[in-house]
């Protein structure tokens, strides 16, 4: 294993105090056998000379017999490749890999691109810090490259390095290289992904691995091994929230009691004043301690056992924090759920949670939405099978003390544990926002703002601006059911009005789940916030004294009577639309957006309705002149 | 790198404590797998720290073949069970000494019956729900995807294709009775950070790493030391003195020295960075089988 350093063999002492001093980088790395992964990973560890020559002399045979360069050396297999391991029935699971240069020490997390992706995938990435990203020059950005940007978006790596590999076979094109960069920057815009490189490269040839490729000289960025070993990952970790999660109280004699654990995040020093959790009891730190001797701080991800002034309580699964700066604590949250068994998550079932040094039994209460990970859209899901992604709500038998997982991977994190079988069925990410109590009180609130909401929001008054548009203001709701026609309808009269001389928006459900809604679901409590927000975004269309013209499915009464009195009865139309359910289907199913919408037994119809249009029986021409002229009826428009 | 930033080291130092102090609070019955070599003594360190002031609250276990060097006996007990004063449990398989298995003329069966058997034995005897082992995932193509925590059945059996996801720093350690759990606090070390934290945080280990002249014979394209008078000499086998030293220890029939001058850590260090062969190299057992011979030794309950 011969590192390349002149420095092993003239002065190894110094060779020692250069590798002391090294940091520690894990990296995952996503794609497929057919990307040049395996041959991505063979070659890095070849490169830094991490294999043997048994080793190698073992590669060489397999080379012939299994490789794909024509017998000479595969560096693909040295990760022993996807088909190897299916054919000697090894399973395929995530493997760590381990080289180190003379500036870090590197772990990588090879998971398979295909089965079992998702499992593995989340597996790997929980402890990466970064994820390479391999493209195969030739087919650019597919559905696989967005399932794994979206796990490792998911699993809050915040550095990504897309290597768009195989640029021989593109003729080394920089516009290629330039036109999936794009693509995939337009992708990631949906996802939090703050980190993107791209590097081009022949993992094959090691081109703009190691040595920068001679074949690329528009390309003036950094090779792949020198960016592993030179970006920034000291601000990724939490340094100023203190969390201690006690792992055990270590009490050897009369003398001794230490509470011992790792640091999940922040910085704690001799004296500082904490506080137990749950007993919110308070001291200070009189000691440090460690066999190496006592420490006058410790900082995140230490393993330390700390001395408190005071005799206080404290065992396995409390958490040490500053009393300035408290987790949240409670035994319900909103989470990410990954799912990892065979056996169903089932809402209601009792499972156990690992949540840093605790396990707790408890219960997801509802499963709020599935994200389908290809296509990142979400649909409401009974259960979550094997791989599947969800967003639900958990409750447990007791409080927890936690923070999202965006701002602290350790104490956001949980694992869920059969209680019958004890295999770890799940992984979960606990969320910002505790959705399941918002929806209400945000439309209580919405009541009181708008009470006290009187007050002059312009210096144009309603009757300058009706008088300059010549038109009243209005909002007016297509609801139905998916594929009733209502986008169709609300674009074709947006059209009549505006070429009319009108000034007229039209506000669609589709879109608003994009931009303002984008963390929204399906459940009812989703559905319901959805209609608020929008409800107020067309409320201020209309103080601008625009015709709002909202598609939005809308399937609560209740609901859509609360928009109603939002944005003002008087200038408040619905219009309901129907279609024979053939036609429905046809036109939905040219639809990828998922819907309780689709399903019409969820579907209230609205009980006095402003005018009723059955799509399938008129036309869109016939449908936008009846709308005008209930426009013109209500005096919306002359 | 920052103030507030770890050496790969003490980060990897860190997370073995996390995982050590883990088993001894999860667990009823731990116990530490103790075999010796350089990645016992690491393993030893790195429990003395996570408990300090206290000693570790778990004993040791030593699977003693009969066919160990004698100075690894010498230093398990001068050691471990003398200097450190931490409890230390012996097992030798009584029933399969009596078979009288000469490892050089049955070195499969040898490591069955000595050692898996004999580990078997012991585990059950004592009835512990978790073992520590110093194995490191860099050793071996199917320990890269081993877990820290691996689950066993009840008769010890690693299933490759049904192992727990581990996420996080989260081990799962739930277990029925008669289950056990292997944990491997040493997974994300490699040979090289082993040996540099041994000369870093000024490890004892064994003398045997060390090169010095001893008694060889050239067998099986290594050097195997006569370490007592039980070797028998094979037609044309020669004793020969080399100055050799030991890149792992094992039982001295079937583990190869290296010819050596290197006689400190750094010198030990250096050839391991130079050399070109793999650490396992100089072992028999991992070439029985094939390829997969490791895998296929592991799902039998082989450490």
């Amino acid at each position: 294993m011969s590192h390349q350093s002149e420095l092993i063999a003239t002065d190894i002492l110094a060779y020692l105090e250069q590798h002391e001093r090294k940091e520690l980088l894990r990296f995952i790395t996503c794609g497929s056998v057919d990307d040049g992964k395996s041959t991505l990973i063979g070659r890095l560890l070849y490169d830094s000379k991490m294999l043997y020559e048994d080793q190698l002399a073992q590669l060489e045979t397999e080379s012939k017999v299994h490789g794909t360069t024509g017998g000479g050396f595969d560096p693909a297999l040295v990760t022993d490749g996807l088909k190897a391991e299916r054919e000697q029935g090894i399973t395929i699971d995530v493997a760590y890999r381990y080289f180190s240069t003379a500036k870090r020490k590197f772990i990588i997390a090879d998971t398979p691109g295909h089965e079992q992706y998702t499992r593995n995938m989340a597996t790997g990435a929980s402890t990466a810090d970064l994820a390479i990203i391999l493209i195969d020059a030739r087919y650019g950005v597919l559905t696989q490259t967005k399932r794994h940007s979206f796990i490792v978006s998911l699993l809050g790596i915040r550095h990504v390095v897309v290597a768009v590999n195989k640029m021989d076979l593109v003729g080394y094109s920089q516009d290629r290289f330039d036109e999936i960069c794009r693509d995939y920057r337009n992708f990631v815009s949906r996802l939090d992904l703050p980190d993107l490189h791209f590097i081009p490269i022949v993992a094959l040839h090691g081109e703009n691995l190691v040595d920068p490729s001679e074949n690329m000289p528009w390309y003036r960025g950094t090779t792949l091994m020198n960016f592993l070993e030179t970006v920034y990952i000291g601000s990724d970790r939490n340094l100023e929230d203190f969390r201690l999660p006690i792992q055990m109280v270590n009490r050897p004699n009369l003398d001794f009691r230490g509470f011992c654990g790792t640091l999940a995040s922040g910085i704690i020093r001799q004296g500082d004043p904490i506080m137990v959790l749950p007993s919110k009891r308070t001291s200070k730190i009189k000691r440090i301690v460690t066999q190496d001797g006592d420490l006058s701080e410790a900082f995140c991800s230490q393993s330390i056992t700390l001395v408190l002034e005071d005799e206080v309580d404290c065992s396995r699964g409390d958490m040490i924090v500053r009393p300035g700066n408290v987790p949240k604590i409670s035994n319900a949250f909103d989470a990410t759920i990954v799912w990892m068994s065979s056996d169903a998550l089932v809402p209601g079932k009792t499972y156990l949670f690992k949540h840093t040094t605790q396990t707790v039994s408890g219960q997801i209460d509802s499963l709020k939405y599935r994200v389908d990970v290809n296509s990142l859209h979400r649909t409401p899901a009974p259960v979550l099978q094997l791989n599947e992604i969800g967003r639900c709500s958990v409750t447990l038998s007791q409080p927890i003390y936690f923070d999202a997982y965006r701002r602290n991977r350790f104490t956001g994190s949980f694992i869920i544990i059969d209680r019958i079988s004890n295999t770890t069925v799940g992984a979960g990410m606990i969320s910002d926002r505790d959705s399941a109590k918002q929806p209400t009180a945000a439309w209580e609130n919405t009541e009181s703002q708008t009470v006290d909401g009187q007050q002059q929001i312009s210096n144009v008054s309603e009757t300058e601006r009706e008088s300059r548009f010549g038109q009243k203001a209005a909002t007016v709701l297509f609801t139905g059911l998916n594929g009733t026609g209502k986008s169709t309808l609300a674009r074709a009269l947006e059209r009549s009005l505006f070429e009319d001389g009108r000034a007229v928006a039209v506000l669609d459900g589709d879109l608003t789940r994009k931009g303002v809604n984008v963390d929204l679901g399906y459940s009812v409590e989703d559905l319901s916030e959805n209609l608020r927000r929008s409800a107020h975004v067309a409320k201020l269309f209309n103080e601008h004294g625009l015709i709002c013209l909202a598609a939005f499915v809308a399937p609560n009464q209740s609901v859509r009577e609360r928009v109603a009195e939002l944005i003002g009865k008087d200038r408040f139309l619905t219009i309901y639309c129907t279609a024979k359910e053939s036609v429905r289907t046809t036109r939905g199913l040219s639809r990828a957006e998922p819907s309780a919408a689709n399903n019409v037994s969820m579907y209230e119809p609205p009980e006095d309705p402003d005018m009723v249009l059955d799509t399938s029986d008129l036309s869109v021409a016939e449908c936008v002149s009846a709308i005008v002229e209930l426009l013109r009826a209500r005096q919306v428009i002359r | 790198m920052n103030s507030y930033n770890l050496t790969h080291l003490k980060q990897l130092e860190a997370e073995s404590i996390h995982i050590i102090r883990e088993v001894a609070s999860e667990f009823k019955n731990p116990v530490m797998l103790y075999s010796v070599g350089k990645d016992s003594a690491v393993m030893t360190h790195l429990a003395l720290k996570a408990f300090y002031p206290a000693k570790p609250p778990f004993p040791f276990l030593h699977v003693d073949t009969t066919w160990k060097f004698k100075e690894m006996i010498a230093f398990r007990d001068n050691y471990v069970k003398n200097e450190l004063g931490i409890e230390l449990l012996v097992n030798i398989n009584q029933e399969g000494l009596k078979l009288g298995i000469d490892p050089s003329e049955n070195s499969d069966r040898h490591t069955e019956v000595m050692k898996t058997d004999s580990l078997k034995q012991a585990l059950n005897q004592y009835g512990f729900d978790a073992a520590f082992g110093g194995a490191r995932r860099d050793e071996e193509k199917s320990r890269a995807k081993e877990r820290v925590f691996s689950f066993r059945d009840k008769f010890h059996r690693w299933d490759p294709k049904n192992q727990r996801p581990e996420l996080w720093n989260l081990y799962n350690s739930r277990v029925n009775p008669g289950e056990s759990i292997r944990v491997f606090p040493l997974s994300n070390w490699t040979e090289l950070d082993v040996w540099q934290y041994i000369y870093l945080e000024n490890i004892p280990i064994p003398e045997l790493y060390f090169a010095k002249i001893l008694p060889v014979v050239w067998r099986n394209g290594t050097w195997i030391h006569l370490n007592d008078d039980r070797l028998k000499l094979k037609p044309g086998e020669k004793i020969e003195n080399k100055m050799i030293r030991f890149r792992t220890l094992g039982c001295y029939p079937l583990t190869g020295g290296v010819e050596s001058a290197a006689a400190t850590l750094p010198e030990i260090i250096q050839e391991m960075l130079l050399t070109t062969t793999s650490e396992r190299q100089g072992r028999v057992i991992d070439k029985d089988g094939g390829g997969a011979g490791m895998e296929l030794k592991k799902t039998q309950g082989y450490f």
